[in-house]
């Protein structure tokens, strides 16, 4: 088998030496903790949401060169974003949008999204637990 | 920028001295070993030569040699040819849970076809306990098979103690030596093994030629029919450059193995003390002492191997690692958890394999850059903070 980063196009490689948005931000919006160490990632995504937009999005990442490039490109993808905007970026656009990943990384970007999603849910349950108070 | 290559277990250079040996065997010297003109005699000659130069290396006879595509199918030949010509005497079969997928991987297929198949434990080390052994062995056990040293984290096993059980027993015992020939001294009758697997490429011979050790009266069932060749053990037309080369390569292995052992067991303890004490929260897989001179493998914690290989290899340096991204079944290494590493430690290991051409300098740049590489990893690793 190939190496499986010989693979990896040079927007990965570029995202993966210079990750975007590496950090935690402080009394987040919300939190999406994806993964676990037996897969081998686990990624951790944090957001900030002013009036209905993501204002600003952080990442933690244990995992291979496409699980670090994936969450940087999914940071800079949600910033500036309305929310309903945001549940909208897939897998496969994030994968897109580093010029695509090899096969056998697809679920990096899977990961990406899911913990994009997560975030969101997580901030869309503060909102509601806020309304009912 | 100098590319320095530390992964040696997966494969060596071919040296120049075996590629020259090789070289007149595709052109001149091109005959089929089995004809009768002096073209085939010649490379029949060169055959023998080599046969002899393996057997003299491990101590054996050389009728006793049978040359392979390489390691993968002396392990196959090895296992497969014991299963099935012992049907009757027994189907109990006892390997260790950190074989090569070369063994096991045809364990699990002799399991699916009726062989009962015993997978022993090993120690925090990757060591196999003869007694374990001697306990699992029934009056239906044909075969035990326990390699040599592993590959992943070097472990030596005691192979020898093991051997001596085997014969007590009398069980045909088959050891995968891929990764010790031409390494640390290989001795069949020291080792007290019937079977033994080697590979060219991993001694700096040529990819896709080894063989495989039988010690004289073993019963096999061959791999390959066909032709007449290998006195009817191993059919198809000779690789003779590929041998001819293997002949070299355990040749050259032969002169320089001890001095050579030496100067990279050196190389290998500066460069586990160095990383020992550049890096925090780090850990030596293998056994401290029983292990090749040329293996260091370690588990780097919070971070994963591939990110660490790619940064590496971004400085120029090769290395391995057990983690599953670096593969496509996703698990982590069957070696390092059957050594009871947790799956996130398994996933942060790398492995570096010294050879020939490195030297102390190699060493030094893997210390100067690795630290660096792992701090950079560890300020974006969600694990470290859930630790503090």
């Amino acid at each position: 088998m190939p190496d499986p980063w010989s693979l990896y196009s040079e927007k990965v490689m570029e995202h993966f030496k210079n990750p975007r948005n590496v950090g935690e931000i402080e009394n987040p919006d919300g939190v999406g903790h994806v993964g676990n160490p037996v897969c081998g990632d686990i990624m951790e995504l944090y957001i900030k949401v002013n009036d209905g937009i993501i204002v600003d999005a952080k990442f933690k990442t244990f995992g291979c060169g496409a699980a670090i490039a994936t969450s940087s490109m999914v940071t800079e993808m949600v910033k500036g974003k309305r929310i309903e905007e945001a549940l909208k970026i897939s897998n496969k656009a994030v994968a897109e949008a580093l010029n695509g990943l090899p096969p056998v990384k697809m679920h990096c970007s899977v990961l990406a999204e899911d913990a994009l999603k997560v975030a969101i849910e997580d901030y869309l349950g503060h909102q509601k637990l806020k309304k009912q108070t | 920028m100098r590319r320095i290559y530390l992964d040696h277990a997966a494969t060596t250079p071919t040296r120049p001295e075996v590629v020259k040996a090789m070289l007149p065997y595709f052109t001149d010297a091109f005959g089929n070993a089995s004809s009768i003109y002096s073209h085939g005699r010649e490379a029949r000659g060169a055959v023998e030569e080599a046969r002899t130069k393996v057997a003299e290396l491990i101590g054996a006879r050389s009728e006793e040699i049978i040359f392979t595509s390489g390691g993968t199918e002396a392990d196959n030949y090895a296992l497969k040819g014991v299963a099935y010509a012992s049907e009757r005497k027994g189907n109990h079969i006892i390997t260790t849970s950190i074989e090569h997928h070369a063994v096991l991987e045809v364990c699990k297929f002799l399991g699916r076809r009726g062989f009962r198949i015993t997978y022993l434990p090993v120690d925090k080390y990757g060591l196999v306990a003869p007694d374990d052994v001697k306990r699992a062995i029934t009056d239906k056990t044909i075969l035990i098979s326990v390699m040599h040293a592993n590959n992943q984290v070097g472990t030596i096993e005691p192979v020898e103690e093991i051997g001596k059980i085997a014969r007590e027993a009398g069980v045909y015992f088959h050891t995968d030596a891929v990764q010790t020939l031409g390494h640390i001294p290989v001795n069949v009758d020291e080792l007290k093994v019937d079977l033994l697997a080697i590979s060219a490429h991993k001694l700096y011979g040529p990819k896709g030629v080894g063989a495989l050790y039988v010690r004289k009266g073993t019963r096999l069932v061959p791999l390959m029919h066909g032709g007449e060749q290998e006195k009817r053990r191993r059919a198809g037309t000779e690789n003779v450059p590929g041998i001819v080369g293997l002949g070299r390569a355990v040749e050259l292995a032969g002169q320089e193995m001890g001095k050579e052992a030496e100067r990279l067991a050196y190389l290998r303890d500066k460069l586990i003390k160095g990383l020992l004490e550049k890096i925090d929260h780090i850990r030596l897989n293998g056994h401290p002492t029983r292990r090749l001179p040329n293996n260091v493998n370690v588990s780097v914690d919070f971070v994963e191997g591939e990110s660490m290989l790619l940064n590496l290899d971004l400085e120029g340096i090769c290395a391995s690692t057990g983690s599953a991204c670096s593969s496509a079944s996703l698990e982590p290494s069957h070696v390092l958890l059957a050594l009871g590493l947790p799956a996130e430690q398994a996933h942060g290991s790398l492995r570096f394999t010294l050879g020939r051409e490195n030297t102390e300098a190699d060493v030094e740049r893997v210390l100067e850059v690795l630290p660096g590489i792992v701090a950079r990893l560890r300020a974006m690793s969600p694990l470290l903070k859930t630790q503090k």
